[in-house]
């Protein structure tokens, strides 16, 4: 198996494996990632937010690339030598991308349902600049109605072009994509309402940022004001694991559960994302696992375990 | 007078015609590859030959083929990369329209080689007329027994098409050609995997320039090491180069790699000098996206000794004294030529033109666009030639395919070498409002 070290840290892993899925196993210092979704095939290299810098091609070859390569889509080789954090070129690149991102980005986060678990908030968070050096009018799209159960806001999509995918690979026919060219090129349907496939819902699981959100969800509250609990049913279509998102003894809307980075454990079926809305539905599993660092754990609700030292001041 | 191979026979009436081709020597190359060598000779014919790629990036032609994956029993195909956009490059046209048979020859012959079973000629949509030309020529191809099944009575059988691009620049970039070919919207793939691996329908695939493909007739011709012969060091053979701008005989012209710039900007016989009795300012040597040269760098090479028409010597210095000869689009501007109007003109096409897949091309080219517009139009500050310069810093070697850099290339070079220049025209800014101001630094400020 071919060893990779990134940023002075050498793991072991499967040949074929890309960089990021490899730093995603050491844990720290991964590379951020807006396009790439390791359960959707072909997705990534498109945001170039994961650059990294090779320094060391492989044992045989240990040429270093001339250029900062997309770590989701370059493969690791036996020997190969990555810097990611570590190497001022990569930041300042990443700095370039993340403020590219944010040049049209319309940044309407006090009104946007995804805020407080928008990945393109983390990452201007992390990475981007506090000013905007960007004095032109931000790019605006006419407002499309692409179906009865998601919201599309084309001014804030990144065009990671994993909805797309999502489609391709999930249901029997794509109904969207992508038309137009450059700058101005858009998410779009040729017909309107078109898009109401059984698992359409997860092009709102996938999408990154606010561009396509939950219609039945709009406006009712933001994340952090809400509890995640897991819960499942029998679902005939998908594997009926979800996040319900309450507030009080409501449920507002039902999400597929989030691993670590971000990304769907499961992709669930419009049933049960819009349908089965009701506790009764549900058999609840419990509190959620929220990172820490997230803005959604901000809000203490009950932790799924009790820290180390609680326990301690509670025996006193 | 230097050698002309591709050009020889252009102003011949019939040329265009198999009976004229073939009477002014055409098709002698298929005879002689199909019936007296195998493909891996011609191969090694292109290899000796030193041939590089006519398209812009120069890689070698031979050893492209000899990337291609021979190991699966998958189809092969060649495909001739005829969407020609950029701007200042015209010189595939002119090859295509007038002698239409030289392609398909060369088609054949490097089809050959390759074992192709099926080739195709992504031409460039605005050219649908050429496609037409091409598809008559391919016709008569046909009824000549040159193309279809047992050709010659070899036991080699050649499909070859023509297929319209839609007018898109990135589908000139081999893998969005590949993407566009197969019926997709054209955006570029991530490499790797190469088109010599995966390519077309997942095949493995050669995507080549008009010209080079054209350059193998007299490769095949000739020998290699005939090829070899004309031009210098690792610049082999002759190069058509597109010769616009402010210059008296502006066309294509064949050249033997290694004459000096100033021969082809002032000889008689290429560009005949600077019309209208002005000097030289400044020259794009290989078409828009290649960096700009002022004067000073454009005739002397760093170390002093005069600059040639060649790879290695346009490059001379990387970018910081040397530019590219790219796809051959030589664009001359005189003294009175804006070069800020220039750059904001080449800034627009890239903007234009971006497929919009990868943020920094994407976001990035327009950005350069505006901000290019409000110092051409006198609306710039002085941070904006910073800003301009952080820009192109960050979208260069940070995109999928090459056109982020070439979107930056030449806005990076303006400001290296023409600096003051975009200082003029945030200083002055009533001056430059006018479309064809010049820059006139000595000129004292007008009260206003």
């Amino acid at each position: 198996m071919p060893k990779v070290t990134i940023d002075d840290i050498t793991i072991e892993v499967p040949a074929g494996t890309t960089i990021l899925e490899a730093a995603r196993q050491i844990g720290v210092n991964v590379p951020p990632a807006m396009c790439y979704y390791s359960k959707l095939k072909g997705s990534g290299g498109k945001c170039r937010v994961c650059l990294v810098k090779v320094t060391k091609g492989s044992d045989r070859d240990p040429r270093p690339m001339p250029k900062l390569v997309a770590s989701c889509r370059t493969a690791v080789m036996d020997g190969m030598e990555v810097r990611n954090v570590t190497s001022p070129e990569v930041i300042e690149a990443r700095r370039g991308v993340v403020e590219f991102l944010l040049v049209n980005h319309p940044l309407d986060c006090p009104i946007c349902d995804q805020a407080g678990e928008c990945h393109l908030q983390d990452l201007s968070y992390d990475h981007g600049l506090s000013k905007s050096r960007y004095e032109f009018e931000r790019r605006t799209f006419e407002r499309i109605d692409i179906g009865d159960k998601i919201q599309l806001h084309m001014n804030r999509c990144i065009l990671c072009y994993r909805c797309t995918q999502v489609a391709e690979q999930l249901t029997p026919e794509r109904v969207h994509g992508v038309l137009y060219r450059g700058e101005v090129s858009e998410i779009s349907t040729f017909i309107e309402q078109a898009v109401d496939n059984e698992m359409s819902g997860n092009m709102i699981d996938v999408c990154p940022v606010g561009a396509l959100t939950d219609k039945t969800f709009r406006f009712k509250s933001r994340v952090w004001f809400t509890k995640p609990m897991y819960a499942h049913r029998d679902c005939p279509t998908c594997s009926g694991k979800v996040t319900l998102w309450y507030q009080g003894a409501e449920v507002l809307r039902v999400t597929s559960r989030k691993d670590k980075w971000g990304e769907s454990e499961g992709f669930i079926c419009n049933t049960c994302r819009f349908d089965k809305k009701q506790t009764i539905d549900w058999t609840i599993e419990g509190p959620a696992d929220v990172d820490r660092h997230s803005v959604i754990s901000q809000n203490h609700y009950e932790l799924p375990y009790e820290l180390p030292v609680n326990q301690k001041k509670l025996s006193n | 007078m230097g050698r002309k191979l591709l050009l020889e026979h252009i102003d011949k009436p019939d040329i265009n015609t198999m009976e004229g081709y073939i009477r002014h020597g055409g098709y002698r190359s298929l005879e002689k590859a199909l019936k007296t060598m195998t493909p891996d000779a011609v191969t090694e014919e292109v290899k000796k030959s030193g041939l590089r790629g006519r398209g812009g990036a120069g890689f070698p032609t031979g050893m492209k083929w000899s990337f291609l994956d021979k190991s699966t029993d998958k189809p092969r195909y060649l495909l001739c990369n005829a969407d020609e956009s950029e701007p200042g490059t015209f010189k595939d046209r002119l090859l295509m329209e007038k002698i239409p048979h030289l392609l398909i020859e060369g088609m054949i012959v490097s089809s050959y080689a390759l074992g192709c079973r099926t080739s195709y000629i992504y031409i460039r949509g605005e050219y649908m007329f050429i496609l037409r030309i091409l598809e008559k020529a391919i016709a008569e191809a046909y009824a000549k027994g040159f193309l279809g099944n047992n050709i010659l009575g070899t036991g080699y059988s050649l499909d070859l098409h023509v297929h319209p691009g839609a007018g898109a620049y990135i589908c000139g970039e081999e893998t969005a050609l590949i993407e566009s070919l197969e019926g997709k919207r054209g955006n570029p793939r991530i490499k790797p995997p190469f088109p010599a691996i995966a390519g077309l329908y997942n095949c493995p695939t050669i995507v080549n320039n008009v010209e080079s493909i054209a350059a193998v007739v007299p490769i095949v011709n000739d020998g290699g090491e005939e090829y070899a012969k004309i031009g210098i060091g690792k610049s082999t053979g002759t190069k058509l180069i597109s010769a616009s701008g402010n210059i008296n005989k502006p066309g294509v012209y064949e050249i033997e790699m290694g004459i000096s710039v100033e021969e082809f900007i002032y000889s008689d016989e290429y560009c005949g000098g600077i019309p209208n009795g002005l000097d030289i300012k400044a020259c794009v040597p290989g078409g828009s996206s290649v960096p700009i040269l002022p004067k000073q760098l454009l005739f002397k090479q760093s170390d002093g000794s005069p600059r040639l028409m060649t790879y290695e010597s346009l490059s001379e210095g990387g970018f910081a004294t040397g530019s590219m000869l790219g796809s051959g689009g030589f664009i001359v501007f005189d003294e009175k030529a804006c070069i800020v109007r220039n750059t904001w003109n080449f800034a627009r096409f890239y903007h234009h033109e971006s497929c919009g897949q990868c943020s920094p091309c994407r976001e990035g080219t327009g950005w350069m666009e505006r901000v290019l517009h409000n110092i051409e139009y006198g609306h710039g500050k002085m941070e904006d030639i910073d800003l301009l310069w952080d820009i192109q810093r960050k979208i260069e070697g940070n995109t999928i395919c090459p056109l982020g850099d070439a979107a930056a290339w030449p806005v990076a070079a303006a400001i290296r070498h023409f600096r003051h220049e975009f200082e003029y025209h945030v200083k002055y800014p009533h001056r430059v409002f006018d479309a064809d101001h010049v820059y006139q630094p000595e000129m004292k400020m007008q009260t206003v």
